[in-house]
């Protein structure tokens, strides 16, 4: 009567075992790719970069400035009356702008890009997948990997990146509109206080943060696009996993960056 | 110039259609569960796999996340004043107002608002709504309803689940990190019982927003596995969206009737 519960506990090991592997492999396979290829023209399909960078950046800019500006306002709401409270308003503007450069802002722009870019990406991939358009490529000697998965996982990492930089300058607006409208915390007040207590390098940190987050939703995704199995259902099945995985993989990243580069 | 007005207002007109069927699919919803006549287990398995199967993904990023902030805190205040002796309790009193509920929630729009767009999106683009719609079963009833009472529930348990594991993860950051003393950091002083009441409500909003969301996308899917890709990816846009708004709009008006002092 054990072995039921311990079966089911050790098939879910192996089962997340198998992805980590499959995640780690793939990312040797995208790293490999990157090494110039010779000809050069081979190297990277700069048409099919250009596409997807169109597709995951410009298209996300909306998204993202909407949620960073109310990720922004929330710092404020959340800190700013503890901080009234004190009488200190020259500090507000550090909690917010603290919390929001180095976590909130990489965490929720990344947490939002993994939604609607590696998602949708996953979609695609496992949609290509399924309609064994990856067999097709391969039956014409292209290499899926180098002619879909890495133009994708270099689109993800660049405009979430760029994403993250138009997020964080939302987000501080976010938190300076709402200072000023609900708590009453001048424009000036608010500008000294981020310029006095942020240092370029709360600004970097959360850069750093972004790019790592670019690689694993991109990885994440590409990975359980191409694994997919068995028509709509898997497509569906598939794109949850991807989600999933992202959001532990942010978390995971987030605590080893931040414990690493203290 | 007349073409970018069109796809303007091509958009505008799509998105107040969506509001509406959104809003449709709500009351529908309401509806549904006034009239009751559920099948008997229906709701139990619901809650079995939005929170059961919800559980070691809440249980990691919330913890890993609990010990970045703490950390992230710790940190400026050794610059600062090297104080810790408040940081516990207005840890807990940031958790329960505003973290807990709403990371918790966050995460499971990726997991259970995929889960369940991916599910209702497969049923509709396999017929089967069609299907039931034909034997006389609403599908909103039958569907959505139970996800949405299961949702509810396990929404707040896992909330509350959450927050307790990030309250322990950033004290025993503290403590191992900063030799901050446990019985400083876990102190409820500032805890008052509008902010239990605040989490509550705020939990349950969020309980209601991602499986109405997220079934109101499914039930749009269309074609074949792209659209339920698509469905997908939308559902864990529209539900995360949803979190944020609702918690700024909740957390204003909070701040608004207590007065600032919250």
């Amino acid at each position: 009567m054990f072995v039921e519960p311990i079966a089911s506990v050790g098939a879910g090991a192996r089962r997340i075992a198998q992805e980590v592997g499959g995640i780690v492999v793939m990312t040797g396979q995208v790293l490999r790719a990157l090494v110039p290829a010779r000809p050069l023209r081979d190297w990277i399909d700069t048409r099919e970069l250009g596409k997807n960078l169109y597709k995951m950046g410009n298209k996300s800019v909306p998204i993202v400035v909407l949620t960073a500006f109310f990720a922004g306002g929330l710092m404020t709401l959340q800190t700013g009356p503890f901080v009234k409270k004190l009488g200190a308003t020259s500090l507000a503007g550090w909690g917010a702008g603290y919390a929001v450069l180095r976590e909130i802002g990489p965490i929720l722009i990344g947490l939002m890009f993994s939604g609607r870019v590696g998602a949708n990406n996953t979609a695609e991939l496992a949609t290509m997948t399924v309609t064994e358009q990856l067999d097709g490529l391969r039956a014409l000697a292209i290499d899926p990997v180098r002619f879909l998965i890495v133009p994708r996982v270099l689109a993800m990492v660049v405009m979430l990146v760029a994403l993250t930089v138009i997020g964080d300058l939302v987000a501080l607006l976010g938190a300076s509109v709402v200072g000023r409208f609900m708590l009453g915390i001048d424009w000036s007040t608010m500008y000294y206080s981020f310029a006095d207590n942020l240092k370029p390098y709360d600004f970097l940190h959360g850069i750093y943060k972004s790019i790592a987050f670019g690689g694993a939703i991109a990885v994440a995704s590409c990975y359980f696009g191409v694994t997919v199995r068995g028509g709509a259902v898997g497509v569906g099945r598939a794109v949850n996993a991807a989600v999933v995985a992202a959001a532990v993989a942010i978390m995971l990243l987030d605590f080893f960056i931040t414990y690493l580069s203290a | 110039m007349k073409q970018r007005i069109t796809t303007l207002g091509g958009g505008v007109l799509d998105a107040l259609r969506a509001a509406r069927e959104l809003w449709l699919v709500y009351v529908a919803t309401i509806a549904g569960v006034v009239r009751g006549g559920r099948r008997k287990g229906d709701i139990a398995r619901q809650m079995y796999s939005i929170g059961n199967r919800s559980l070691v993904f809440i249980i990691v990023t919330l913890g890993f996340i609990g010990m970045v902030m703490t950390y992230e805190a710790c940190l400026q205040l050794s610059r600062v004043t090297g104080d810790y002796s408040q940081i516990g309790s207005q840890f807990v009193r940031l958790i329960v107002s505003d973290f807990g509920p709403t990371l918790t929630a966050l995460m499971l729009a990726t997991r259970v608002g995929a889960g369940i767009a991916a599910e209702i999106g497969s049923m509709k683009v396999t017929e089967q709504i069609d299907a039931l719609r034909m034997s006389g079963v609403l599908p909103i009833d039958y569907l959505i309803v139970p996800r949405f009472l299961a949702s509810l529930v396990m929404t707040l348990v896992l909330a509350t689940l959450g927050g307790m594991v990030m309250y322990l993860a950033g004290g025993l950051t503290a403590h191992y990190s900063f030799n901050v003393n446990t019985h400083i950091f876990f102190d409820l002083q500032f805890l008052r019982i509008r902010h239990v009441i605040l989490m509550v409500v705020k939990a349950l909003a969020y309980g209601a927003a991602i499986p109405i969301v997220a079934g109101f996308c499914g039930l749009r899917a269309r074609g074949s596995s792209e659209g339920v890709g698509w469905a997908t990816t939308a559902a864990v846009i529209g539900a995360s969206f949803s979190v944020i708004v609702l918690d700024f709009i909740i957390s204003a008006v909070a701040l608004w009737v207590t007065g600032g002092d919250l």
